[in-house]
C-alpha cells in the first residue's frame, strides 16, 4: 500500500506539477484543488490501468474518486484481484 | 413570459460578479481602418484619440492595404455581396475553389477546405476525422478553439507539458494501442509568442506512427523564410498532416479560415465537419481579398522581412529599457508584469501616452503571469516603435519596474 501511494504520488508530481509548484501530499485535493483538470485525468486512469493491470470503468473514474492520492489508492485496491 | 424578473436578476448578478472580479470585458470603438495609426473612442462617448496600435494581429499590415481593398471591391462587383447558402448547396463559387488551390500551394500541402473561421475549422476537424478508437494528444497551452474542438470529439484526449518532447514521447508510448493518434499543437503560441518544436515533433510522430496537427493562425504569412509558417521555419514542409489557419490575422485580417493537409482528411472534413456543413460560405468579397494577399506574399518577402526587422528592433528596445520579456523571436512580445492590477494600470497609462496595448491576466493567462502583450506589424514604421518605446519607458519608470527582476516586481506589486 505504501509503495502504491509513493508510486502514484510520484506519477502525479511528474505528470502534472511544474518545476516551481508547491509540494503536495497523499491528501492534497487534486481535481478540486485545480492540480489535475478533468481533461488530464485520462492519462492518470490509463497509467493506473497499465501499472496495476486493472480496468477502471468510466463510471467509477469520477473526479471525486481521483481527488487525492489516498482516494486513488482506495479505488485501485477495489479493482485489484 | 419566460424571461421573468427572477431570471433577469440571475443574469444581472452574474454580470456584476464579472465586474467585481475585474474581468468584465469592454470594447473600445475604433473610428478608422485597422492600421498602425488608429482613432479610438474610449471610454465610450469620449472624443476620438489618435493612438498607435500595438495589439493587432495585423502582422503584415495588409488589413487596409490598397491593393487588397481594391481586389475586395472588384470581387464585390463581380461576384456579389453574399451567397445565401452553405458551400455544398449553392454557396461555392469559382473563387472559393481558386482560394483553396492557392492556400494549398502556399502552405505546401495536398488539399485545403475553407471554413467560416479558424475557430470553426478547429471546432469541426477532430470530430470529422476521429472516432472513440483514437486518441488526441495536445500541448497544454493550445488555443481555446482547439480545446473546444477536442471536447466535441469522441476520441480519447490526453495532454503533454508545454513543448516538452520527452513528456510527449511518454504519452505516445502510453497510447500506443490506439487505432489513430494525433499530436496537436499551435505553431506559434498566442499568449507567449514561442514556437512549437515541429521538427522534433514530426520525428516523434514518425517513430510512433502518429499524425501531426498544427494551428498556424499566428504564423501563416510571416514565420519561416518565405512566410509559409512554422513548418517552414522548422524544415518540415510537407510533413504536417493537418494545418489549420486563419485569414483573420496576417492574411488580410477580415475573416475565414481553413483546414489544409492530407487529401483524405480534407475530404473527410468536406463530408462531415459540422461548421462547414451548417454555416455559411465565406463571402466573395473576403475570398477576393485573401486571393490578393496570397498573390502579394507569393511575389515578395518584403513585408515579412520588415516585420522581422521591426520585431528585433522592438525586442531590443524593451530589453535595453529593462523590461522583463518572454523570450522568443516572433512578433508577439509579452511584457511581463505578473500582477493583474499592474497590467491594467500600465495599459491605461500607455493609452494616455497614445499607445494602445492591452493587459492580459487570469484566466486568459495563468495566475501570476499578467502581462501586456505587444504585437508588432510590418505596418509599423520606426517612428511608431520609437514613440511606443518612449511611452513604455516613461510608464515603466513611473512604476519603478525597469531593470527589475521578476521576483523584485512581484515583491513590489504581488502576484
Amino acid at each position: 500500500m505504501e509503495d502504491m501511494k509513493e508510486i502514484i504520488l510520484k506519477y502525479v508530481i511528474d505528470e502534472y506539477l511544474e518545476d516551481d509548484s508547491d509540494e503536495i501530499g497523499f491528501d492534497t485535493p487534486l481535481i478540486s484543488g485545480g492540480i489535475v483538470d478533468s481533461f488530464s485525468m485520462v492519462s492518470l486512469k490509463r497509467f493506473l490501468e497499465n501499472k496495476y493491470k486493472i480496468s477502471i470503468p468510466d463510471e467509477k473514474a469520477t473526479p471525486e474518486a481521483f481527488d487525492s492520492v489516498n482516494k486513488i489508492c482506495t479505488l485501485v485496491n477495489a479493482f485489484l484481484k | 413570459m419566460g424571461y421573468s424578473d427572477k431570471v433577469r436578476t440571475l443574469y444581472q448578478e452574474q454580470l456584476k460578479a464579472l465586474q467585481d472580479a475585474g474581468i468584465f470585458k469592454q470594447e473600445r470603438f475604433i473610428h478608422s481602418a485597422q492600421a498602425a495609426d488608429i482613432e479610438v473612442e474610449f471610454p465610450t462617448g469620449s472624443s476620438l484619440k489618435k493612438v498607435i496600435n500595438m495589439c493587432a494581429n495585423n502582422y503584415l499590415g495588409l488589413s487596409s492595404h490598397p491593393d487588397v481593398v481594391r481586389a475586395a471591391h472588384e470581387g464585390l462587383d463581380r461576384r456579389g455581396y453574399g451567397m445565401s447558402s452553405v458551400r455544398f448547396i449553392c454557396g461555392t463559387q469559382d473563387i472559393h475553389r481558386e482560394l483553396e488551390q492557392r492556400v494549398t500551394e502556399f502552405l505546401g500541402t495536398e488539399a485545403t477546405i475553407l471554413f467560416p473561421s479558424c475557430m470553426d475549422a478547429n471546432a469541426g476537424v477532430f470530430e470529422a476525422i476521429l472516432t472513440a478508437d483514437d486518441v488526441m494528444i495536445s500541448d497544454r497551452l493550445v488555443h481555446a478553439s482547439i480545446v473546444d474542438g477536442i471536447r466535441l470529439c469522441s476520441a480519447m484526449h490526453d495532454t503533454f507539458k508545454h513543448s516538452n518532447m520527452e513528456h510527449l514521447e511518454n504519452k505516445l508510448q502510453l497510447h500506443a494501442d490506439k487505432r489513430l493518434k494525433v499530436v496537436i499543437t499551435d505553431g506559434v503560441f498566442s499568449m507567449d509568442g514561442d514556437t512549437a518544436k515541429l521538427d522534433e515533433m514530426v520525428a516523434l510522430c514518425e517513430k510512433y506512427d502518429a499524425m501531426v496537427f498544427v494551428d498556424e493562425s499566428h504564423a501563416s504569412g510571416f514565420i519561416g523564410k518565405t512566410g509559409r509558417g512554422t513548418h517552414e521555419k522548422c524544415g518540415v514542409v510537407g510533413k504536417i498532416d493537418i494545418i489549420t489557419t486563419t485569414f483573420g490575422k496576417a492574411l488580410g485580417g477580415a475573416s475565414g479560415g481553413c483546414v489544409s493537409g492530407r487529401r483524405e482528411l480534407v475530404e473527410m472534413c468536406r463530408q462531415k465537419a459540422r461548421p462547414y456543413l451548417f454555416s455559411n460560405t465565406i463571402a466573395p468579397v473576403v475570398v477576393s481579398g485573401v486571393l490578393k494577399v496570397l498573390e502579394i506574399l507569393s511575389k515578395s518577402t518584403e513585408r515579412r522581412d520588415k516585420l522581422e526587422t521591426n520585431t528585433a528592433y522592438w525586442r531590443q528596445g524593451l530589453t535595453e529599457a529593462g523590461f522583463v520579456l518572454k523570450e522568443g523571436d516572433t512578433p508577439i512580445v509579452p511584457v511581463m508584469l505578473f500582477n493583474a492590477k499592474l497590467s491594467q494600470d500600465i495599459s491605461r497609462d500607455l493609452y494616455a501616452e497614445g499607445i494602445y496595448a492591452i493587459g492580459f491576466f487570469f484566466p486568459v493567462v495563468p495566475q501570476g503571469q499578467a502581462r501586456i502583450r505587444t504585437q508588432i506589424s510590418a505596418g509599423h514604421e520606426k517612428h511608431h516603435l520609437d514613440q511606443a518605446l518612449d511611452a513604455f519607458n516613461k510608464v515603466g519608470q513611473k512604476y519603478n519596474i525597469l531593470g527589475k527582476t521578476k521576483q523584485e516586481i512581484i515583491d513590489m506589486y504581488g502576484m
